[in-house]
């Protein structure tokens, strides 16, 4: 079973809703972003999802532009974000890692190679922000053969058929964009996620996670009601980028939500 | 309202449009290996709407009765064949002739496409319209077509362009159009198109994205192409009334290639004619100061479609340069990659220097200040036309005017305006 099946499946037993922070590779220098990844870890995270820095990241808003350039500045590559996960691997075996990002670097990097070289640096899922079920095949293929989960982008927009369609070929979870618009816009409309989560849920038996927009423990409560996951994004990128221990501030930012979360599942039961 | 019926011979077919010439792309876009839709999963439903849209409009008469008239009454055209036998003589060889969009309304060929997506906008109950910009006349364009139908019109520019084009801004200004600074990344073309997208994935429901080239993804190449198929189909047209036969060579500068794709779109199936596209080589190919997409570049996926572009070793998206704003973009459109591939055009480059040389050579000779991405193409002409015979023709698309460029020019040459 792959990691994030376990993880999934651990979650559910004991009713926890699982947490996945995204940062960007490179943010800050290499080694503030393992030991992000770390702490991160300690305060609660079930999956990180790892931002592979690209020079032109249309999906995303300002905050993760800037970080983007941030990391590329200070040097980043496909190839470092692979030996950053290499080296939090060294001591976490258990906590699985989503790669998240755009096709250029990685068509550039060759297809089949970076699906070789993600697996071995111990990479469980890959989700590509500029490619729909459309573009897919190729590069789905390539991941597939190297046991990596494809995870894949449903919008408030996506017809039914659509969703349908990207259930088919999702792999690991199903991640719901939850909201029009780039990540860390405007506000999450909670009364507008119980409906389409539970159409999704008629096409999969994947886990539902949910992004884009959730910026407080209260808002990631909220989420909690209808998804499996909760993914928290530029919020943290952006409290990241000015803090001066980001040990620190990763500990201080993810500990509320993790708490709140494991708090309103308590009531719930 | 106009009176529908299903009768269009009273508009010139030059001024029909539609995929008729070939069954490229495919349902899903694709031009060979290129094209498609790589964009995020939130477009992917507007892109459709818009595919259904133009399949469905392209073929009602009144759609095309209303974009033909515009084109006549609005844009001007048809615009005319001017052979510069000056510029001919001077180089020797082969005849040089021009096909001048640099007539058209707000002075390119830009405002063919604007006038085709504008009046989409309006038949699919768009009102408000977004468009990205480098120079600024895509923007203007788009501002004064925005500006006759009434619709509400944003256009994103680099910051850093903003500051080189201070009058194209004012023009958008002028025109109605709220022009929205983009300070990330290189803050030009490539940087307000990626903003242009962001906004589009906010307010799809609203709004329409008017892309000025045959770049991006799905169904643009293809609309794009069309609206400017014009171009070529009038030239083809004229060629025939004119000259009693078809040129030997087509020549027109590539930046994104819209002007390009409209001239080369309906002489493709002329397989005497030969194609060449002219890109940016800036201070020269060999470096990195150019825009060859094309001639320097390799397949990779950018801006929603996979097509020849610019990067670095690690595919990230390469700054470019060119004294010509307008080619001064790190991708191409699809369709000119498949071009390239299957050896039906040629796509060359030209540097800075030749470029504003050729400026000066047509602007004295002709007495016609040619913009300067269409001194790209000028400049390539002279040197096929010098190894032409006599009798041999060469079409250059002169795709727009260089009224907004004498500043540029000025200050590259020390001259203090």
């Amino acid at each position: 079973m792959s990691r994030i099946a376990e993880c999934f499946n651990k979650c559910s037993s004991i009713g926890r809703t699982a947490l996945i922070p995204y940062i960007t590779a490179g943010d800050g220098g290499a080694e503030a972003t393992l030991t992000v990844m770390q702490t991160l870890v300690e305060s609660g995270a079930d999956i990180i999802e790892l931002g592979m820095p690209f020079s032109d990241p249309m999906a995303d808003g300002p905050v993760i532009q800037k970080a983007c350039e941030r990391a590329l500045a200070s040097g980043m590559t496909l190839t470092g974000v692979l030996g950053l996960v290499r080296r939090f691997r060294m001591d976490d075996q258990i906590t699985p890692i989503v790669l998240m990002g755009y096709m250029n670097p990685i068509e550039r990097y060759g297809l089949k190679l970076f699906s070789q070289d993600a697996a071995s640096a111990g990479v469980d899922g890959v989700l590509l922000v500029d490619c729909p079920p459309e573009e897919a095949a190729t590069v789905h293929a390539h991941l597939s053969e190297c046991s990596i989960d494809q995870i894949f982008l449903v919008a408030p927009t996506s017809t039914e058929q659509r969703r349908q369609q990207i259930c088919a070929i999702s792999s690991g979870f199903v991640y719901y964009v939850s909201l029009k618009g780039v990540t860390g816009a405007a506000c999450l409309q909670q009364a507008s996620l119980a409906e389409p989560i539970a159409e999704i849920k008629q096409h999969t038996k994947l886990p539902i996670a949910v992004g884009f927009g959730i910026k407080s423990p209260s808002d990631a409560v909220a989420v909690a009601e209808h998804a499996d996951a909760v993914v928290i994004g530029s919020a943290l990128v952006e409290n990241l980028a000015q803090a001066d221990d980001v040990a620190q501030l990763a500990r201080d930012f993810l500990q509320p939500i993790r708490q709140a979360l494991d708090n309103s599942k308590k009531r719930i039961s | 309202m106009q009176k529908s019926t299903n009768r269009l011979d009273d508009i010139p077919e030059a001024w029909q449009f539609g995929n008729d010439l070939g069954d490229l792309p495919d349902g899903g876009g694709h031009f060979g290996e290129f094209g498609g839709s790589y964009v995020s999963e939130t477009l992917m439903a507007s892109l459709d709407e818009l595919r259904q849209g133009y399949l469905h409009w392209r073929r009602d008469p009144v759609f095309v009765r209303r974009f033909a008239q515009d084109l006549k009454d609005y844009v001007g055209r048809p615009s005319p064949l001017y052979e510069a036998k000056r510029l001919s003589a001077q180089v020797g060889g082969g005849r040089i002739i021009l096909k001048r969009e640099d007539l058209n309304h707000t002075g390119a060929h830009k405002i063919n496409n604007t006038v085709g997506q504008a009046l989409l906008a309006e038949f699919m109950g768009k009102k408000r319209v977004i468009a990205e910009t480098g120079a600024g006349q895509h923007g203007v364009a788009t501002a004064t077509i925005a500006a006759r139908l009434g619709l509400e019109c944003v256009v994103y520019m680099g910051a850093v362009d903003i500051q080189r084009q201070a009058i194209n801004v004012f023009r958008m200004r002028l025109l109605g159009a709220e022009v929205r600074a983009v300070d990330s990344g290189s803050q030009t073309l490539k940087d307000a198109m990626n903003e242009a997208l962001r906004d589009w994935v906010t307010n799809v429901d609203d709004t329409f994205y008017v892309i000025g080239t045959v770049a991006g993804p799905h169904p643009y190449p293809m609309l794009v192409r069309d609206f400017n198929s014009v171009i070529g189909r009038e030239a083809r047209e004229q060629m025939q009334l004119q000259y009693q036969t078809l040129p030997d060579a087509l020549v027109a500068c590539v930046g994104g290639g819209s002007n390009a794709m409209g001239l080369f779109y309906p002489f493709l199936n002329d397989k005497e004619i030969s194609i060449y596209g002219v890109e940016a080589g800036g201070e020269g190919v060999d470096g990195d100061q150019h825009a060859a997409s094309l001639g320097a570049g390799r397949p990779g996926v950018l801006h929603g479609s996979r097509t020849y572009l610019l990067d670095d070793d690690a595919g990230q998206i390469r700054e470019t340069h060119s004294v010509s704003a307008g080619l001064d973009y790190p991708g191409v459109g699809p369709e000119h990659s498949w071009l390239k591939d299957t050896g039906r055009a040629e796509y060359v480059s030209v540097t800075d220097q030749e470029a504003l040389q050729a400026f000066h050579q047509l602007t004295r000779l002709e007495g016609i200040l040619p913009a300067l991405e269409s001194a790209h193409a000028i400049a390539y002409a002279t040197k096929l036309a010098a190894q032409m015979s006599p009798q041999q023709i060469v079409l250059v698309n002169l795709s727009g005017r260089g009224d907004k460029d004498v500043h540029t020019v000025a200050s590259i040459e020390g001259i203090e305006l």
